[in-house]
């Protein structure tokens, strides 16, 4: 199976990057062909993310903090979640519908093509309307960042764009195993939507609300919280539940190079061992 | 689909037919193993999720929404529970959707079987399987983890199941309205996005009804998609006892005769429309 070799390296890469500009420009102009249709998907992706922040600030109607977090301090951590995610569900979201091509056999026609199954996968069905989800998680996050208790300094400043990419990195090795998965197990999408979606849904909450042994999963286990928790931690101030030491808090670009790394491998790995449906 | 070859006689056979295509149903969704084993383990995460962040909250407001603890960490798990049966996320008609876009609705039409209590009796054999096969192990976990108000006498629970019976029944005619929309509608895409948020939102999923502040949760729990989830968690988590659990019984049927018969209106006037391409 060539298209699943690494190849001669940068080369590539190149052509990865090449093949998944062109199918995404494809995908978004066919969406944009129905402008319409497409505003109301996009509105109703926007919407569907609203839903969480209006059941948080339903919650803080009755309260004033949430395991001792304040809803500012909650928007940040629901806001830097958030566009992590959102960034890699708009950028490689299309990767969890790997399942399905297994299943009808349609893999093997990107096998055929000249280009990086992995590029073409994941730009494969390109969903534009999923800004909707960056947009809401940037307008939360913006709406936190004046009203959160920071003494922004020039490296607190830097700390938010970098979180978001790092947390994006994470988020998308997390897209790439659970897809990688599906290799061997076409009907498990499901599974993954527990770490990418269930992972936003408790990062947005403080750590303190959860079980120990939970925090300690998505820390040591699949390390989600490096995604916004430890470095949120560190800008506002606050003790970590674990009692970790401090430099751990900036740990977010290793733990995202070293799940990067992982995830690649299991996708290599996924791709050798795939074997077509048949004639 | 399951087609009963003795079609033409009416009357008692009907019956019988319409719970074969029940039971087909239900076997037919029982094949897909992996895709509910993934469905449970996406449950019970999203199960853990959720049931912290409520105890967070009760911790901080001890008698919200009338809820004890306890009773609000049950209707977490019931929420779970009961996400795939009463079809809270969409699904299950997706099939009579691309039916009626096709055209090949047209065909069905022809049948001597009734198109809504064809759907009708197919949506309760999903909701049956997705009760059992998706149900009872997050529940079971739940109750495991945590300290959940669980009815211990059958009659409670024999009540918790109408009321799931009539949840799933109105679940499915605002699903099937939406489904008949595609008579009208190009790409029915939007308002099941549409129809599958406002589901979320005021079945209770995201927020028990009962914590809505004010007027907005005295209306919320006046809408059918109250009688989907909010009526059944409430009759086991024993919010509702006695006299009020046969007035949520009688709320979820009125509600679901109403939109029963809507849908019919409805799929008389979708069915004078008809016009297969081609004649």
């Amino acid at each position: 199976m060539a298209s699943g070799e690494p190849g001669d390296g940068g080369g590539r890469v190149a052509q990865g990057f090449l093949a998944y500009r062109l199918i995404v420009r494809m995908w978004v102009r066919s969406a944009l062909a129905y402008r319409a249709s497409f505003l109301m998907m996009a509105f109703g992706n926007f919407a569907a993310n609203a839903l969480d922040f209006v059941a948080i600030m339903l919650m803080f109607s009755g309260i004033d903090a949430l395991g001792g977090f304040s809803l500012p301090e909650v928007a940040f951590l629901y806001g830097t979640s958030g566009v992590s995610l959102g960034l890699t569900d708009l950028l490689l979201g299309s990767i969890e519908g790997l399942g399905r091509r297994v299943r009808d056999g349609t893999l093997d026609v990107l096998l055929l093509r000249p280009a990086p199954v992995f590029a073409q996968v994941a730009a494969d069905r390109f969903a534009l309307r999923r800004l909707g989800r960056l947009t809401q998680a940037v307008l939360v996050l913006g709406w936190s960042l004046p009203r959160i208790p920071v003494d922004w300094t020039v490296g607190r400043v830097l700390m938010v764009p970098l979180m978001a990419v790092c947390g994006a990195a994470i988020f998308a090795a997390v897209f790439t195993a659970g897809a990688a998965f599906q290799f061997w197990a076409q009907d498990a999408a499901e599974v993954q939507n527990s770490f990418t979606y269930g992972g936003n849904a408790m990062l947005q909450y403080p750590p303190t609300v959860f079980a120990r042994e939970l925090v300690r999963g998505v820390t040591f286990l699949v390390p989600l919280a490096f995604v916004n928790w430890l470095p949120a931690l560190w800008l506002l101030g606050r003790p970590d539940p674990l009692g970790l030491p401090g430099w751990v808090d900036f740990l977010g670009p290793v733990v995202a190079a070293l799940m990067c790394t992982g995830a690649g491998l299991a996708w290599r790995l996924g791709l050798r061992s795939y074997r077509s449906t048949g004639s | 689909m399951l087609w009963p070859s003795d079609g033409n006689e009416a009357g008692g056979k009907s019956v019988v037919w319409y719970l074969a295509v029940a039971a087909g149903s239900f076997r037919r969704y029982a094949t897909y193993r992996i895709a509910t084993v993934a469905g449970v383990f996406t449950n019970t995460v999203f199960g853990f999720i959720v049931a912290f962040t409520y105890l967070a909250l009760w911790h901080e407001r001890p008698h919200l929404g009338g809820y004890d603890q306890a009773q609000a960490l049950a209707f977490v798990w019931t929420g779970q529970a009961l996400l795939a049966s009463t079809g809270l996320m969409g699904g299950g008609l997706d099939e009579l959707q691309e039916r009626i876009r096709s055209g090949d609705i047209a065909v069905d039409l022809y049948r001597p079987a009734d198109l809504q209590l064809w759907w009708l009796a197919a949506d309760l054999g999903r909701a049956g399987l997705q009760l059992i096969g998706r149900g009872v192990a997050p529940m079971v976990v739940g109750a495991l983890a945590f300290p959940l108000a669980l009815p211990g006498d059958p009659l409670t629970w024999g009540g918790f199941l109408l009321s799931v019976l009539l949840g799933v029944v109105v679940g499915f005619s605002l699903r099937y309205l939406v489904a008949l929309a595609s008579f009208w509608l190009l790409d029915g895409a939007g308002l099941a996005l549409i129809s599958g948020l406002a589901c979320m939102f005021f079945s209770g999923m995201v927020l028990p009804l009962r914590v809505f502040p004010g007027a907005l949760g005295e209306i919320a729990q006046l809408l059918p998609w109250a009688a989907v989830l909010q009526v059944p968690a409430d009759v086991l988590v024993g919010a509702r006892s006695g006299g009020a659990v046969l007035r949520g019984l009688v709320f979820q049927a009125a509600w679901g005769g109403a939109l029963l018969a809507l849908g019919r209106l409805v799929q008389a006037a979708a069915t004078r429309k008809v016009v297969v391409h081609g004649g």
